[in-house]
């Protein structure tokens, strides 16, 4: 009797897990193929390079000072761009946070904009903006008849920190202005009540409030710019590079290949303790504000001030972020002789001199092949984690979760770098096939999947399932006809997602995409690197090309997902 | 000289009058509260007074001193929020200690006043509790021993029991009076509760849509409400329209009553307020005694309640009037014609809108 009544049936729970297991599998195969077995070879490499264990590598990045200079350039570069970013990002967040104006809303879609940009793209902006060849140079050699450009900014630290401080601008108002907009005012209006001056309240109550979400939003950007690989490899030229950038020259132009694995596995390093020290941070941030101050109090800018430091902020965003991607675009249709659209036709053209083997429009179809592979095989394998995450409350999944993240903890550089050592060979040989492109962006782009998709399954309860159990749906059925349409949207974000980064992806591509076969970012890179008009104008054309794409994208993202809730 | 005095105070928001020309007196000492339901500007009056908000005309004097040009930090005043806000990154004790940090008093002091301050709302033990840990009606005790502790010339309280639930609302409410009555301080009291308002408030002013309609002791204002919104917003229904006569009676609906005094000129509109509960069963049959004021009916309802009967007469009319009757009286069952008398201060008169 007893048995009988026993709900847990050994038969069923049997199916379940073995149901469960082989959710889990498909993201676990995929990670360990294409994640950790890269990422070993690069161990291997860099420990034992001809096979026997040797340390001769990791000895001389130690000792040469070369390579300890690349550490310390790396890391103040970002702590410094970290800095700027947020000297000149908090105001922003301030007046996003307190403020209710017209066309809000929009300016907020706007401002994180340059953020979802492929880098290739934001450094072609400023280099349309002032470059040597730019909008701003070539406006003050025409007007004073000079004959050299007067801003030299390109190839110096100046460039590299104002495309960093473009790039992180909205992660400090995402995440600052965010916190700030929960901050109850009437917590200030207490401490003001109590005798605490405007600059004593900021100090004792607001900023230590902000703290801890000034702190994540700073690792981040700070974490963002240690790796940051196409601005500094674009705009820094030869004098300046990251742990990124060395690894790249190391293999692809001294062929040093256990030299860059050494250097791998030091980025891996710090990228993972930077990545771990933000979610530590993260979890922080949450249990310190009140889970009651979620409302919103934000009031119209009435007074004179009010609107002089509004007025001030939105002008100050307009220049910062839009003056860039303005020029990029007027760059692209403004020749010698005028308006044209001379570059985009030569986007369809392939010249005898040109640096390709074929014309620049290929380019276009290969990144649009290679997205719609990406985001096709992102989102088989998000699904199946974020479905396996959801329904498993045990220690599995919690130690399952960060791992799938894994490779958003690692350098797309590194990445690439391991694909080329690793997937060129038997047992798996797969140099000369075109997955290659799209497997390495599926690694960069199917976590952004489960951070969209998994909030919304996991919204749904549990009993939501029971009942259409009970109404007699097959596990199948139920996932088709009641969670499916509850997380569609979520779907969509993610695969809009997947395809974005796909698109723009290129600190993996430039290491493992064939040379018939190149991408967007790749041939902009190209073409920036080569002299003459005619290159400088196509790769104009072809950024704006990119960066509408991206920015679409991004703007159908923020459509579908406003009123609800994602994870950054 | 009254102690806080406000001159025609205004303020507007988007065209919309949230204070409209108010002025007020608080005698030291005095507990005043305003009354009113949600919108009508009374929190904004008292941001007003706090200084968190300027007003656009009118003045606020307190002791003699315009207060336009001191920042809300210098008042020496003090403000309890309708949520509390209490800092969550200090524990009890570093958020009641917080205003006298910042007036820089002496270590030892500060030790000694916050002490004083959780023995006086009854949280000893409690000092080094995070607030997030406090439950609904510690943090309420926390957030009034942290306006208190600074000795505030002038204590706002913003619904300072409005978050909390019904029953530990009234718990509270006894505790909150003792505490402020045992202190003497002045304070303001904001509340749409009326029951807060007559416990708590030496004088109680009633705002309506950024207006005071009338400012009087809690027990004259019950006995007397200056008009219909005060009337109907302290919850009384029973409005008959009528009209002074040549004799200085009323004519209603529910026939002549004796006007008792008031000083309209004839002919005129009025309404009679007829209270609840100054009405009993007419035991006696026959025409009306001289100064004898019947009202006959239908009885709509009648509900026992324990203490009273819950009684609804339709008037001739067709208005239907409400009684609490009391729990002896015999009332007629519903559809039955019935005649209650009702006592002279069961009358009020007040204009017409």
């Amino acid at each position: 009797m007893d048995r009988v009544l026993d709900n847990n049936c050994p038969a069923v729970n049997r199916s379940t897990n073995r149901y469960r297991i082989g959710i889990a599998g498909v993201p676990l195969v995929f990670l360990a193929v294409f994640y950790f077995y890269p990422l070993i070879k690069i161990f291997t490499l860099s420990f034992m390079p001809e096979g026997v264990p040797e340390l001769g590598e990791l000895k001389k990045l130690i000792s040469t000072s070369f390579y300890i200079r690349t550490l310390w350039f790396t890391t103040w570069q970002a702590a410094l761009s970290t800095i700027l970013t947020l000297i000149v990002a908090l105001p922003g967040a301030y007046i996003f946070a307190r403020y209710r104006f017209t066309g809000k809303n929009l300016l907020q879609s706007f401002t994180a904009i340059p953020f979802v940009l492929p880098s290739v793209v934001v450094a072609a902006a400023f280099h349309a903006l002032l470059g040597p060849n730019g909008i701003v140079n070539s406006w003050l050699m025409d007007s004073f008849d000079l004959t050299v450009p007067p801003i030299r900014l390109n190839h110096t630290i100046w460039f590299i920190l104002m495309a960093h401080v473009f790039y992180n601008y909205t992660v400090i108002i995402r995440i600052v202005g965010g916190a700030w907009a929960r901050l109850q005012p009437s917590l200030s209006e207490a401490a003001r009540m109590l005798g605490a001056s405007s600059w004593k309240t900021f100090r004792e109550i607001t900023f230590p409030l902000l703290f801890p979400s000034i702190c994540a939003a700073s690792l981040l950007v700070f974490i963002f710019c240690f790796s940051s690989f196409g601005v500094i490899l674009i705009l820094g030229g030869p004098r300046y590079a990251t742990i990124e950038v060395e690894i790249y020259r190391q293999a692809v132009h001294i062929f040093n290949l256990p030299m860059a694995a050494a250097l791998s596995l030091v980025q891996i390093c710090f990228t993972f303790v930077f990545m771990w020290v933000y979610t530590w941070l993260q979890r922080r941030t949450t249990f310190t504000l009140y889970p009651e101050s979620r409302k919103v109090t934000q009031r119209k800018p009435s007074t004179r001030k009010d609107r002089i430091i509004v007025g001030t902020n939105i002008i100050a965003m307009a220049v910062l972020l839009g003056s860039p991607l303005a020029a990029l675009v007027a760059q692209s249709v403004s020749t010698k002789q005028g308006f044209s659209l001379v570059y985009y036709r030569a986007l369809f053209e392939n010249p005898e001199q040109s640096i390709f083997y074929i014309p620049p429009v290929e380019a276009i179809a290969y990144s649009i092949g290679f997205a719609l592979t990406a985001l096709v095989l992102s989102l088989i394998i998000g699904l199946c984690a974020a479905t396996f995450l959801a329904q498993n409350k045990s220690r599995a999944a919690s130690l399952l979760d960060p791992l799938f993240m894994l490779p958003l903890a690692t350098s797309a550089v590194t990445l690439g770098f391991g694909y080329i050592i690793a997937l060129d060979k038997p047992p798996l040989n797969l140099r000369t096939s075109i997955m290659l492109v799209p497997l390495a962006h599926t690694l960069v782009a199917y976590p952004f999947v489960v951070r969209s998709v998994l909030p919304a399954l996991r919204s749904i309860p549990a009993n939501l399932r029971e009942s259409a159990a009970m109404l007699g749906a097959s596990s199948v059925q139920t996932w088709m006809h009641v969670v499916m349409p509850i997380v569609r949207r979520s779907v969509i974000v993610g695969a809009v997602f997947a395809f974005t980064i796909s698109i723009g992806e290129f600190g993996a591509t430039v290491f493992v995409a064939r040379p018939q076969t190149p991408t967007m970012p790749l041939a902009i890179y190209r073409f920036l690197g080569q002299p003459g008009a005619l290159n400088y104008g196509q790769a104009m054309a072809m950024s704006t090309v990119l960066m509408l794409a991206t920015a679409l994208g991004f703007l159908l993202l923020e459509r579908i997902r406003s009123g609800q809730e994602g994870e950054f | 000289m009254a102690l806080l005095e406000l001159r025609h105070i205004s303020k507007t928001f988007n065209h919309h009058r949230a204070v409209d020309d108010v002025s007020i007196d608080l005698e030291d000492g005095h507990i005043l509260c305003l009354l009113g339901p949600s919108g009508c500007g009374k929190t904004t009056l008292l941001r007003i007074i706090a200084g968190l908000e300027r007003s656009d005309e009118g003045t606020v004097y307190f002791d003699g001193h315009d207060m336009a040009a001191v920042e809300p930090h210098r008042r020496n005043f003090s403000m309890m929020f309708q949520e509390f806000a209490l800092f969550p990154h200090m524990d009890v004790v570093g958020n009641i200690t917080f205003g006298l940090k910042m007036q820089k008093q002496p270590r030892k002091e500060i030790l000694q006043r916050s002490k004083e301050m959780l023995a006086l709302v009854g949280l000893d033990g409690y000092g080094t509790r995070n607030v997030s840990e406090l439950s609904g009606g510690e943090r309420q005790r926390v957030a009034l021993a942290r306006s208190l502790a600074t000795h505030p010339r002038l204590v706002l309280l913003d619904e300072p029991l409005g978050s909390l639930d019904r029953a530990l609302r009234e718990r509270l409410l006894l505790d909150l009076r003792n505490i402020l009555k045992t202190l003497g301080v002045t304070a303001i009291f904001v509340t749409h509760d009326q029951t807060e308002a007559y416990a708590i408030g030496d004088i109680i002013a009633v705002m309506n849509r950024g207006k005071i309609e009338q400012i009087d002791s809690p027990e004259k204002l019950y006995d007397r409400p200056a008009n219909v919104r005060v009337a109907r917003f302290l919850g009384f229904h029973n409005l008959v329209e009528g009209c002074t006569t040549a004799e200085g009676t009323i004519d209603t609906a529910l026939g002549i009553l004796p006007a008792g005094d008031h000083d309209f000129p004839q002919q005129t509109r009025v309404i009679v307020l007829i209270r609840p509960d100054g009405a009993r069963v007419r035991d006696e049959s026959g025409p009306a005694q001289p100064g004898e004021i019947v009202v006959s009916g239908t009885v709509k309802d009648c509900l026992f309640k324990g203490r009273n009967y819950h009684l609804e007469l339709q008037i001739e009319n067709g208005q239907a009037l409400v009684f609490e009757l009391s729990g002896e009286s015999r009332p007629s069952p519903a559809g039955s014609s019935m005649e209650l008398v009702l006592s002279k201060r069961a009358c009020v008169i007040m204009p017409a809108e």
